[in-house]
């Protein structure tokens, strides 16, 4: 099946290979296969499939990634706006989810 | 309702100085999903404490976080039970979770174990080695359609009281007939229901094939094929008044729009940014068009349609 992608363009990772040492940490943790190898170091491969989860830049000791990591979703920002309390996430870990 | 397990170390059969450690959030869920993918392997579980909240979405918030690991691993003694300095952490956790601070601080080394926790006998057999496979997050149709119940409760609970309000607004309109009013509440709910089914049961089932990158394009579309069905299904009941017509058109694609991009939490693929153009675009034209397919219901209404 085609994976699902959402918009093109929008997401705000950044990646410098000068700070990269090539330690791979970012390819074990990113869910969406955003970077591959490429001589010794990274590169980002499919950069509108990032989620903006966070893990690769938590995990990059030479601080190379940058995004500003948060959720996609909808009706936290609405609650948000509404000034309610966010109700998030309760759901099992096979489905990462910010449901009700 | 929360499911909780007190954060701490806990043991699976009959785990020893060299069994692997696994660590987990204090969803209830969660510790049960990684006990049940580990039969007949003896280890060690390290609970984080996260108020009851799954590894992903607490790794979100933080508290599936590296200080919470550090703390848990010296407040429950680990290095003194296990020999190795090896931790298996879940993917799912990296966005809190930094493992190199994690090392430099407590000594262990994280390892991070796949998506899945039905993955982890292969991992465990594999040398701890994920395959890409295993390293991404996919969003199936099963996956899609457990979903669905989550969507459908929040917007029938939203949709009730308005049912309820436009039924005493007809009352009222209609000189006080309850027959006549409900026959114009039979649109209501009929337009309210095909909007839940299209934005909330179509959308999440039909995702990759809807057009439209924008959830709340492939809930206009869902809509509007609802929209024609609710028409033909209630036309007879105002004699095709142009106005309640009108209004069935334009408020059920709006409405579905709006809970299909409601499904952009629930989605694995969409980013904050991402939303946050969707929403920049979307929510006015959703906002506006329900608001114009009630003036056109009040319309009708008063034109006795
Ligand atoms: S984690 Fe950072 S340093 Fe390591 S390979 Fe990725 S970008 Fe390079
Ligand atoms: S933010 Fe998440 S999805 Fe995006 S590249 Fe980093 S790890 Fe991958």
């Amino acid at each position: 099946m085609r994976p699902l992608l959402y918009f093109s363009d929008v997401v705000t990772l950044t990646f410098d290979a000068d700070k990269c040492t090539g330690c791979g940490m970012c390819l074990a943790v990113c869910p969406r296969e955003v970077l591959r190898p490429s001589n010794g170091k990274v590169e980002v491969a499919w950069r509108d499939a990032c989620i903006e989860c966070g893990a690769c830049r938590r995990n990059c000791p030479g601080g190379a990634l940058k995004v500003k990591p948060g959720v996609g979703c909808a009706s936290a920002m609405i609650d948000k706006m509404l000034g309610r309390k966010k109700a998030c996430c309760v759901d099992d870990d096979s489905s990462p989810s910010c449901g009700q | 309702m929360r499911y909780r397990v007190d954060p701490g170390l806990y043991t699976i059969g009959d785990a020893g100085p060299d069994s692997p450690v696994f660590v987990t959030a204090s969803y209830k869920m969660s510790f049960d999903l990684l006990r049940k993918a580990l039969p007949g392997i003896s280890a060690w579980v390290l609970v984080l404490d996260t108020q009851g909240i799954n590894v992903w979405c607490a790794a979100g918030k933080g508290t599936f976080g590296t200080d919470e690991l550090v703390g848990r691993i010296q407040s429950s003694g680990l290095a003194d039970v296990v020999s190795h300095r090896r931790l298996i952490v879940p993917q799912l956790g990296a966005p809190g979770i930094a493992a190199h601070e994690v090392r430099k601080r407590s000594g262990f080394q994280v390892v991070y174990g796949p998506v899945r926790a039905d993955d982890l006998p292969a991992f465990l057999k594999d040398g701890l080695k994920a395959t890409g496979r295993m390293r991404t997050k996919h969003f199936s149709f099963m996956e899609r359609l457990a979903l669905v119940p989550m969507e459908i409760v929040p917007a029938v609970k939203g949709a009730l009281p308005v049912a309820a309000a436009l039924f005493v607004l007809s009352f009222f309109v209609s000189g006080f007939s309850a027959p006549r009013a409900l026959g114009r509440t039979i649109v209501v709910l009929v337009s309210l229901s095909a909007s839940i089914i299209a934005g909330a049961v179509l959308t999440p089932l039909l995702l990759p094939w809807l057009p439209g990158r924008a959830f709340s394009t492939k809930g206009f579309y869902a809509g509007l094929l609802l929209a024609v069905c609710a028409l033909l299904l209630t036309g007879t009941l105002y004699h095709s008044n142009m106005a309640m017509v009108l209004a069935q058109l334009v408020s059920i694609p709006a409405l579905a729009a709006y809970l299909a991009m409601n499904f952009t939490g629930a989605s694995t693929f969409t980013s904050l940014s991402g939303v946050q153009k969707e929403m920049r675009f979307a929510l006015p034209l959703e906002i506006g068009a329900t608001a114009a397919g009630l003036a056109l219901w009040i319309a009708a209404l008063l034109m006795g349609g």
